[in-house]
């Protein structure tokens, strides 16, 4: 058994061992390292050390400068900014915008300022975008997966065109959406108006008024399933058929099957799923900002879009970021508390 | 196990709904993508009066398609071959040495993943401008600018799903590697690198999706030069008038490469998505 890379290249690679020692140099393999002159081993052992012991660090290193530099440092400096009266004045030399303390955060969650106020509104209307969002999401990508675990023909057919969506870049999807609800041109409107006479009188506008909201949650479900479909699959791929065998002998039908086994063999795929829609979907802000074109109507008014334009509109980055601060510290509670919960759960079941 | 009768009719019911409503906006953007004009100015009409391929080709006049184009393809394939490049050596330290920090790193790096995408927008926005007065770096409205923060974007996901897939190679070929007398390195790139090579594809893939479809940075980070597709498809309805056709043909274009290489490369990204979800 020769493998090609031999023993040639640097110095410092010891000669091939015969395959028999295997077992041994197995247990200490950081020092495979053949037995010839004792002292020269014993320096390339050490060197060997020296360098198994820096290498992990060397080797995550690009990755960790870049994550610091392009993630950990910006927030820090978010957080900084969220102290500052940085408005259009001082944007140009932000050394010298005035230092303002917690002003920023004060006027946030000042709930009878204009400010506080409408953070408030779009806040609420996230939660219920989110709920809404993630709760069908699931459902559907959990109805699809438990549909098409037994196989049938066209399964690998339809389990592709399901995926389509998640992968079709976010824009090119939101546009078609967008043409999709086209007041005069749109289908929506041609549908529910002229061919199943739904709607009386005017034709409805969905994408200004108290239906972008709706159409915001249709786009933003169309999106996000396929996820949960893929997830929830690949987590009942571990459920043996076993168990469905003796819930079918006890005589257990659909409903009970799906209950009994089907459920809980999904509460760990369930646990992580569910955090990850909510956090993507709470902080979503490529759907509203191409299906409205950048200023969403105050119906849709997602909070990252309502930073992004109260930060780029008034060009007041210190409240920006100071909101942005506060979202931020919202999610950690709840993702704390939601992971403390679920696994309480867990370890009581 | 049989299955019942209405159960069939349910599943019927539920994956013929489902499938309704994913393909109606798919069918859109091909059928309205081969209209004439005129066709997308009336009425909405589920196919083409004439099938004519007028769209393809105006599209690329309409607006700078071919500018956007060309800055997206640079920009995600630079991006995605660091990212997966930087993410292999990462990797390669998480699967096979136990090191101080090892845990913090996983799950630091995963948790950036969470952060809203605004708390970090304003601030490197405001470090790329005055980085550029500063030293003459020019990151804010470069394309350089944009391969750093997109290299970033995928770079957690991608070492999640590279030590995924290199902690599924048996460490029995490292050890008779090294028996053989290979180094770290020389493991990495004569072993794991050619045994995981589906799973590498899958995360350049994955990484080249992540700056193809990004959208909030692009908006902010760049100008008419370094514009990418991302805004420079929303050119087409800040035009006078919309030509849906041309926009939909559009979307269309620039949607193939990556849906094909998606679905092409599925069964990995299932393996690579939920290795660590499932477990």
């Amino acid at each position: 058994m020769t493998r090609p890379m031999g023993a040639r290249g640097s110095a410092a690679v010891p000669v091939r061992r015969p395959m028999h020692a295997a077992p041994d140099v197995r247990q200490h393999h950081a020092r495979a390292v053949g037995a010839p002159p004792k002292q020269r081993s014993q320096r390339q052992r050490r060197r060997r050390r020296i360098r198994s012991k820096y290498l992990p660090y060397l080797l995550v290193a690009p990755a960790v400068v870049l994550e610091i530099g392009i993630h950990v440092v910006p927030m820090l400096v978010g957080v900084w900014m969220s102290l500052l009266e940085l408005t259009q004045f001082h944007i140009q030399d932000w050394s010298t915008a005035p230092f303002v303390g917690i002003d920023n955060y004060a006027a946030t969650v000042n709930f009878h300022s204009e400010t506080g106020k409408a953070l408030l509104k779009s806040f609420g209307i996230t939660v219920l975008y989110t709920s809404l969002s993630v709760f069908l999401s699931w459902l559907f990508g959990l109805s699809a997966a438990v549909f098409m675990q037994r196989p049938f023909k066209g399964r690998a057919l339809l389990r592709t065109l399901f995926l389509t969506p998640y992968a079709l870049p976010v824009y090119a999807a939101v546009i078609t959406w967008g043409f999709l609800f086209q007041r005069d041109t749109g289908l929506i409107n041609h549908v529910l108006v002229d061919q199943l006479g739904l709607v009386d009188g005017e034709r409805p506008f969905w994408l200004i008024g108290e239906n972008s909201f709706w159409a915001l949650l249709i786009v933003s479900v169309w999106r996000t399933w396929p996820f949960a479909l893929l997830c929830i699959t690949a987590g009942l791929q571990n459920v043996s058929t076993e168990m469905y065998e003796a819930a079918a002998i006890d005589g257990a039908g659909f409903w009970r099957r799906l209950s009994s086994v089907t459920l809980p063999s999904l509460r760990p795929v369930n646990q992580v799923l569910l955090l990850v829609l909510f956090l993507w979907t709470f902080n979503d802000f490529n759907t509203p900002y191409v299906l409205f074109g950048g200023s969403a109507p105050p119906e849709a008014d997602l909070i990252s879009i309502h930073i992004y334009n109260s930060s780029f509109s008034t060009w007041d980055f210190g409240m920006g970021s100071a909101m942005s601060v506060v979202l931020l510290l919202f999610l950690l509670l709840v993702t704390a508390v939601y992971l403390m919960i679920t696994n309480r759960r867990r370890i009581h079941a | 196990m049989r299955e019942g009768r209405g159960e069939r009719i349910a599943r019927w019911i539920v994956l013929s709904l489902l499938a309704l409503f994913v393909l109606t906006p798919l069918f859109v953007m091909v059928s309205s993508a081969l209209k004439p004009l005129q066709d997308v100015q009336d009425d909405f009409t589920w196919l083409p009066s004439t099938l004519t391929f007028q769209a393809f080709v105006d599209m690329w006049s309409t607006v700078p398609l071919g500018n956007y184009l060309l800055n997206s393809v640079i920009v995600s394939t630079v991006a995605a071959v660091f990212s997966v490049s930087i993410a292999v050596f990462a990797a390669f330290a998480i699967s096979r040495y136990r090191f101080r920090g090892r845990g913090v790193f996983s799950v630091a790096v995963l948790s950036t993943q969470m952060f809203p995408g605004i708390l970090f927008l304003l601030p490197l926005f405001l470090i790329y401008v005055n980085l550029g007065t500063a030293t003459g770096i020019e990151l804010y409205q470069t394309r350089l600018g944009l391969v750093i923060t997109y290299l970033t974007f995928s770079l957690p996901f991608s070492i999640w799903m590279l030590v995924g897939y290199f902690d599924s190679i048996p460490r029995g070929l490292d050890e008779a590697a090294q028996v053989d007398g290979a180094g770290s390195m020389r493991t990495l790139f004569t072993v794991i690198l050619p045994t995981a090579v589906p799973g590498i594809v899958a995360v350049t893939v994955y990484a080249f999706m992540t700056a193809w479809g990004e959208v909030l940075f692009a908006s902010i980070m760049t100008d008419q030069d370094s514009r990418t597709l991302a805004v420079g498809l929303q050119a087409y309805s800040t035009q006078f008038q919309v030509y849906w056709n041309q926009v939909m043909a559009a979307s269309l274009v620039v949607s193939i490469p990556v849906v094909a290489g998606f679905l092409a490369l599925q069964r990995y990204f299932v393996a690579g998505l939920t290795a660590g979800a499932v477990k």
